[in-house]
């Protein structure tokens, strides 16, 4: 349980969300591994390493994900290092091995069997020696490459140095076979003592001599390089000792801890053009994602993190030293951050995260409160071998028994210790004398542990275990709580017991800190654009500020400072006092008409229609009926004639903004011009501005309807195209029969958050997926965004961030002469284009969707196009526009390649992230009102198509605590649970499935059952509501499930109800709404609008006709949480269509969607 | 002469009711005036309508410049009605009976204030001296003209939306700093002569601990502090509560502030009833 915690709590850093933006690796015992998710498999994993990094990631408004340092004395392991594909690499150094030559390099061992769960992960899978031919023990390791390539998926390089010099490349990894295949000598011009592998296509290492050397040659197609080029030391005189490379940068610290920057370096000129001295000395460096930089002061031996590091200036600008609570230390500094999270902006959450379920794993806070043992456990790698839960697995690395050694055999340290006698009389002023002694024992040395700690015997510190960092799989989580204690004694070596028993037994002070040997920041994304502040200073106060900056007096008072709480308690108090028995007095200040005066650009209503300058104005004033009201006038000139047109606030429904490029445009609505398809669309100076009055007007049209704070439990959910959400309160009458009300009067508004999906039910549990397929989940806020003030709650608003890729294409013709060229025909498109060819778009002139994106990587090329593309991207066709295929024929004139880059954008919402598995559909059982379900069942396709089920979701703990993983035969695309646990699904094949025996106790259900799709289509979505179950075919097609009963639930056929359907979502009343393409409005044609079928009623489950509502621009919408019964009046004609639908029932014929 | 009630008000503004009767007539409820007045605006802006009562039954050649007594305080128009209700009445009943002269103006005791443009100006010379503490007036003086204006107007006309618009420019601050330069405040008591204490004071001290509001008033007020075992003498009261002495100075600064920017604590006796 505990582990659930912390796993909510820490990995909310979204480890998998970004390719590369990955968990972290430690070196703090015998395997040392770094870690990352790629898919469900790494979510085990994340957790257990988070369990020790949650409290100094102390919650970085940056994207840490966490970061793990190993002190001096930590033992005989050395190193390892981390991918960002969920792999972690280690070099084990068996206590014996000066004896016999043997290596032993681990990995931890995790994979999938055909969307099967493969029993054996999260334990430390010995890497087969079959190739005897290994001389000696490797003495570093590091990995990376995963950005050269996703082919094959979780594809990496790892390349390890041997104690010898050698340097050995390891074959074939990737994500089903992690412990890759083979290990190929890489020739050397020298003898290596360290290597660092980038995620991209820099490898550089450092050789005895002081000079380093670059792989070239590496791409797509050799990972392994060609050659090596020799880069002299930065000062002549003074070796190299260390080397840390990342996408672009390169970083060296030579012998005299002088820290050097390589200038110059990119893919295409790996060895860089010269060396910039920087300040600082360090003893080793690293370079984690997003080429930001971690090292190890010589000095003080404190972790530092280089501040400024972004991508047009890499070498950064200061390095500012990072408190890092150890594991000791842990407990109490993680209570402190319980007792901050009050605070009610605790960063990006993870405390906030805790909260959520805090009520159900209160118990496990006792657990780590329990002291330093456990969290130290889930430091130390091997504790995580979790319980080995399918016997046939045994875990690889048989339980040896060992004295606890402390050995001391890496170059890096015998080098440190070269250097080491003139520091030892500044040194033992913070530190025991014996540590430095021991570092600089050499390599052959062993030295017993002088801790008394070391000689616990496994037992007795293994028995006290809490296992607080237990899985998070919940196949596998009760076991692994009951059998973990023997586990660990059994499985984890005992250098590794040993290991956390000297961190609990703290020879340091409390407030000396640790001397730290070793960094890996390779799992700490920090965004460069984002301010980190947790480590500015102490904890405490850290927290505390920022805690200022969003005051939340609205939270529970069991989670509040006591000077908060008293404020809050006082302030009311006062109220009580001052006000309330006064109310009838007259107010000294007359509220008085309030205007808003602006300039801006309006697309004006005749023809041509074009952007002209206008004045904009917003008066507002109190109604009669004390709401606040107004009006909003556009001051324009027609023909030299002075006119305007107004719009009473009260009739608002929607506020649209609509970023681009080139302009801050956003549209308002109204009833009218609804239906008219064709909204008041203005253009601010600035996005500033845009926002400004977008935050106004918002508030303004609350106001006037009396809609304030947090979204009901009914609230009807949308998302536009441009992944800006909006909400609805459905009006008691919205599913009344006959006369519901039009959904062109529903009255919508924006909450802060970037979505594309979003599912919701009467509980008001709402979940959301991302263009990134991470998953959210709503907090129960409001605002964020460009909200500010009272139209954003104070709490529960997180920062949330997206990405997605832009796409352009490159296109060449072939000519006899020259071959494929960029000269294309007079006649063709553009050389670089969008994909219609109709627009030019160039590297360079291509800019992000909108100002609020910002790139986060460069253009490359991709591979992924759907019909395949050559070795080098290019697809190939007769003439353009054509269909593309990935090989050349005689036939083929012209080709293309794509490129994609990535943008990300950064808001504010009330969402927190579910991490770690990325997502790709997600459903809640729609809830009747009557209905009291405790534990509601959530159900979710992976982007990679598994079928999942969530665990513990109540409308306390709308996150829920773990996934369950459900088999099928192939990778799924979308899912809907209805309101009796009718679970149905779509493969992606565009079959559908219905999966039987899904109840309360039996929540994943038993079995698939196949539904054929409706002939010759292939269906995309579901959604099933209290009975009726819909789907849309990629053809746009909606239809309805015939025949099916409680006795037959699959029911019997498929039947035709409309066309021109993008997405559907059937609600507990089994209402039916739609995204509808091509509806025709009286102006214009729109895409993408919300629909609501009219009567439909329990003998007429198909309905009868559509009613149009917003759009267009929507892309999704959820109806799933309005299950509040509609007054039913009684009048006879309601199966004659022709003598109901008072509302004004655009013809749909002309509207184009059938009925 | 008339005397009118007054009281504090709500969290964002404060009310202040006025309840008057004219002295040189027959007390009646008739020339009683009941005013809800907001805590953080001033006497003289708040109060067109006082004036516009009592002119309508006072003879014109006694009307001279309207200014507040309280049980025989002249009160300082320029202090916020909070501030002087906390400073003087807080442990009074409800509502807070307040006298209006219109003779006899205490020019050692009062600034004049003809007219509205002199709160404006008093208004906005403290915001520019609090940003001076708090930005080295960078923020202040990056805002045009209109801004200033509406940050005048937000008060003037009890806008809380108009205000905070612009005013949370104002509560910014560099992250890294972890709060303003100095935390602009003034510190009242009854029992002194000297108007306030104003001094400079940083939100962090120079190990990185955030200051409280003890730290503040050990630096500045000892006295107000009550030391384990005793017995408590003062009261420590912004905005008519009692914030802990734990309570960190940078939060009430942003939170706490009146609208010109200014941390106003009112240090006041215990009442010995």
């Amino acid at each position: 349980m505990s582990t659930r915690l912390t796993f909510l709590s820490a990995t909310r850093r979204r480890p998998t969300r970004i390719k590369g933006g990955i968990p972290l690796t430690v070196s703090q015992s015998v395997c040392c591994r770094a870690t990352a998710g790629s898919g469900v498999t790494s979510q085990v994993c994340n957790t257990n390493l988070w369990t020790a990094s949650s409290s100094p990631p102390a919650a970085g408004s940056g994207r840490a994900t966490g970061m793990w340092m190993k002190t001096l004395r930590e033992s005989p392991q050395r190193k390892g290092c981390l991918c960002s594909q969920g792999w972690s690499y280690a070099i084990d150094f068996p206590a014996t091995y000066t004896k016999d030559k043997k290596w032993n390099s681990c990995v931890r061992r995790r994979r999938w069997l055909r969307y099967r769960r493969y029993k054996a992960m999260d334990t430390w899978a010995k890497i087969p020696s079959q190739q005897t031919t290994l001389p000696d023990p490797f003495s570093d390791i590091s990995c990376g490459g995963w950005e050269i390539s996703e082919e094959p998926r979780g594809r990496l390089s790892l390349w390890a140095v041997s104690l010898q010099g050698k340097v050995w490349f390891r074959d074939g990894i990737y994500h089903h076979n992690p412990e890759g295949s083979l290990w190929e000598e890489v020739f050397l011009p020298g003898e290596v003592i360290q290597i660092s592998c980038g995620p991209g296509d820099l490898v550089w290492a450092v050789l005895w001599e002081g000079q380093l050397i670059v792989r070239e040659g590496i791409s797509r197609d050799c990972p392994k390089g060609s050659s090596w080029a020799v880069v002299e030391s930065p000062s002549p005189d003074v070796g190299a000792i260390h080397v840390a490379v990342g996408i672009n940068v390169v970083w060296a610290v030579t012998k005299d801890n002088k820290v050097w920057f390589r200038r110059g370096v990119n893919s295409h000129n790996p060895c860089g053009s010269g060396w910039i001295g920087m300040v600082g000395e360090m003893i080793t460096i690293n370079v984690g994602l997003n080429d930001q930089v971690w090292a190890i002061n010589c000095e003080d031996r404190a972790v530092y993190f280089r501040q400024g590091v972004t991508s047009s200036e890499l070498s950064g600008k200061t390095w500012k030293a990072i408190t890092v609570p150890r594991d000791g230390d842990r407990s109490h500094s993680s209570a402190s951050a319980n007792s901050l999270q009050s605070a009610g902006c605790y960063f990006c959450g993870e405390v906030r995260a805790q909260s959520v379920v805090s009520d159900a794993e209160s118990d496990t806070e006792k657990g780590s409160a329990d002291g330093a043992s456990c969290h130290a456990t889930s430091t130390s790698p091997e504790s995580f071998v979790d319980a080995p839960t399918d016997s046939s697995n045994p875990p690889t690395d048989p339980p040896k028994p060992r004295i606890p050694k402390v050995t001391s055999d890496s170059f890096i340290s015998e080098l440190v210790s070269d250097r080491e006698p003139g520091k030892s009389s500044r040194d033992t002023g913070s530190a025991p004398p014996a540590v430095p002694e021991e570092e600089s024992i050499p390599g052959e040395g062993e030295v017993k542990a002088p801790c008394a700690g070391s000689a616990l015997s496994p037992s007795q510190s293994g028995g006290p275990l809490d296992p607080q960092w237990s899985n998070v799989d919940l196949e596998e989580a009760q076991q692994a709580q009951t059998v973990a204690v023997q586990d660990t004694a059994d499985t984890c070596s005992l250098s590794s017991v040993a290991t956390y028993t000297l961190a609990m037994e703290d020879p340091y002070g409390a407030d000396e800190h640790p001397l730290w040997a070793w960094v890996s920041g390779g799992g700490c994304s920090v965004d460069s654009h984002s301010q980190l502040n947790w480590f500015n200073f102490s904890m405490n106060s850290s927290s505390l500020v920022s805690s200022v900056q969003s005051m939340s007096l609205s939270v529970s008072p069991a989670q509040t400072a006591a000077w908060r709480r008293q404020i809050f308690e006082q302030l009311s108090e006062r109220t009580k006092r001052e006000m309330d028995n006064f109310r009838h007095y007259e107010q000294a200040v007359e509220q008085s008409v309030w205007v808003k005066k602006g300039t801006m650009q309006w697309w004006r209503d005749w023809k041509p229609h074009k952007w002209i300058d206008v004045h904009f104005a917003l008066e507002q004033f109190s109604g009669p009926d004390g709401n606040k009201d107004g009006i909003l006038f556009i001051y324009y000139n027609y023909y030299e004639e002075k006119k305007y047109l107004h719009a009473f606030i009260n009739e608002v429904t929607i506020l649209v903004p609509v970023l681009n490029d080139s302009k801050h445009t956003f549209a308002i609505y109204t009833p009218e011009r609804t239906k008219q398809r064709w909204p008041i669309r203005l253009a601010a100076a600035t996005e500033l501005e845009m926002h400004d009055w977008l935050a106004l007007l918002s508030v303004s049209c609350c106001d006037s309807r009396g809609i304030h704070g947090p979204p009901s439990k009914q609230a009807i959910w949308s998302i536009t195209c441009k992944g800006d959400i909006f909400i609805s309160e459905p009006s008691p009458g919205l599913e009344a029969m006959p006369y519901p009300t039009p959904c062109d009067q529903m009255f919508w508004r924006q909450v802060g958050g970037h979505l594309r999906v979003v599912e919701c039910n009467s509980v008001g549990i709402v979940w959301g997926i991302g263009y990134d397929h991470t998953a959210w989940v709503h907090t129960g806020g409001y605002g964020g965004g460009f909200f500010q003030g009272l139209a954003s709650s104070t709490d529960n608003i997180y920062t949330q961030t997206d990405v997605k890729s832009v796409y352009i294409y490159e296109n060449q013709r072939w000519n006899p002469v020259t071959g494929y060229t960029n000269r294309g025909l007079p006649t063709d498109r553009y050389m670089w284009s969008d994909a219609s060819g109709l627009h030019e778009c160039t590297k360079t002139n291509t800019k992000p969707p909108s100002p609020q994106w910002t790139w986060v990587s460069d253009w490359a090329i991709d591979y992924s196009v759907s019909g395949g593309t050559d070795r080098e991207g290019w697809q190939f066709a007769a003439d353009f526009p054509a269909s593309y295929h990935g090989y050349k024929t005689m036939k083929d004139f012209v080709r293309r390649r794509r490129w994609a880059r990535k943008c990300k954008l950064t808001t504010t919402g009330p969402w927190q992230e579910i991490p770690p598995i990325p997502l790709s559909d997600v459903t809640i059982l729609p809830c009747t009102a009557q209905s009291s379900v405790d534990v509601i069942p959530v159900w979710a396709i992976s982007n990679k198509g598994d079928v999942l089920c969530r665990l513990g979701v109540t409308a306390l703990t709308p996150a829920g605590s773990s996934w369950l993983h459900v088999g099928t035969d192939q990778p799924f695309k979308s899912i809907s649970i209805g309101a009796a646990s009718q679970v149905w699904a779509i493969a992606r094949d565009g079959s559908a499935f219905y999966r039987g025996s899904v109840s309360a106790r039996s929540p994943a259900g038993d079995c698939w059952y196949h539904i054929p799709s409706p002939a010759k289509q292939k269906l995309k979505q579901v959604s099933v509501g209290r009975t009726s179950v819909y789907t849309v075919d990629e053809n746009g097609n909606l239809w309805y499930r015939q025949g099916v009963t409680p006795s037959y639930p699959q029911g019997s056929s498929w039947e035709h109800i409309s066309n021109n359907v993008r997405k559907v979502s059937v609600g507990p009343l089994d209402q039916v709404w739609i995204i509808a393409d091509k509806v025709q409005g009286s102006h214009s044609l729109s895409c993408g609008t919300v629909c609501h079928r009219l009567g439909v009623q329990p003998v007429e489950p198909k309905g009868q006709s559509w009613d149009y509502g917003i759009g267009g621009g929507w892309d999704h919408i959820t109806v799933r949480g309005n299950s509040v019964e509609p007054p039913r009046l009684r009048l006879p004609s309601l199966t004659d269509p022709s003598s109901r639908s008072p509302v004004p029932v655009r013809n749909t014929e002309v509207n184009g969607v059938g009925n | 002469m008339p005397y009118f009630s007054c009281f504090s008000g709500d969290s964002r503004g404060m009310t202040t009711s006025v309840d008057t009767a004219l002295l040189p007539f027959k007390p009646t409820t008739k020339h009683r005036q009941k005013l809800l007045l907001p805590r953080v605006s001033y006497l003289t802006l708040v109060t067109d309508k006082v004036k516009k009562h009592f002119l309508k039954v006072m003879r014109a050649e006694d009307v001279e410049e309207m200014w507040f007594e309280y049980e025989g305080t002249p009160l300082k128009w320029h202090y916020p009605i909070g501030v002087l209700f906390d400073l003087h009445a807080s442990n009074n009943v409800l509502p807070w009976s307040i006298t209006v002269h219109f003779k006899n103006f205490p020019d050692h005791d009062l600034l004049h204030c003809p007219s509205n443009s002199v709160i404006e100006a008093h208004f906005m010379s403290s915001i520019k001296e609090a940003d001076a503490l708090k930005h080295k007036s960078q923020v202040v003086n990056d805002m045009q003209k209109k801004d200033h204006k509406q940050l005048w107007m937000g008060l003037q006309n009890d806008k809380f939306d108009q205000f905070w618009a612009m005013n949370r420019k104002l509560m910014e601050y560099p992250t890294e700093d972890g709060g303003f330069r100095y935390i602009p405040f003034r510190i009242y008591q009854t029992m002194s002569d000297r108007p306030f204490i104003q001094k400079l004071f940083r939100p962090v001290s120079p190990e990185g601990s955030a200051h409280s509001l003890g730290d503040l008033l050990k630096e500045m007020y000892p006295d107000a502090i009550t030391n384990d075992g005793e017995q408590k003498r003062y009261q420590v009261v912004i905005h008519g509560i009692e914030p802990l002495l734990e309570t960190p100075l940078q939060w009430l600064s942003e939170h706490l502030s009146h609208p010109d920017n200014f941390l106003h604590i009112c240090v006041i006796p215990v009442p010995t009833d």
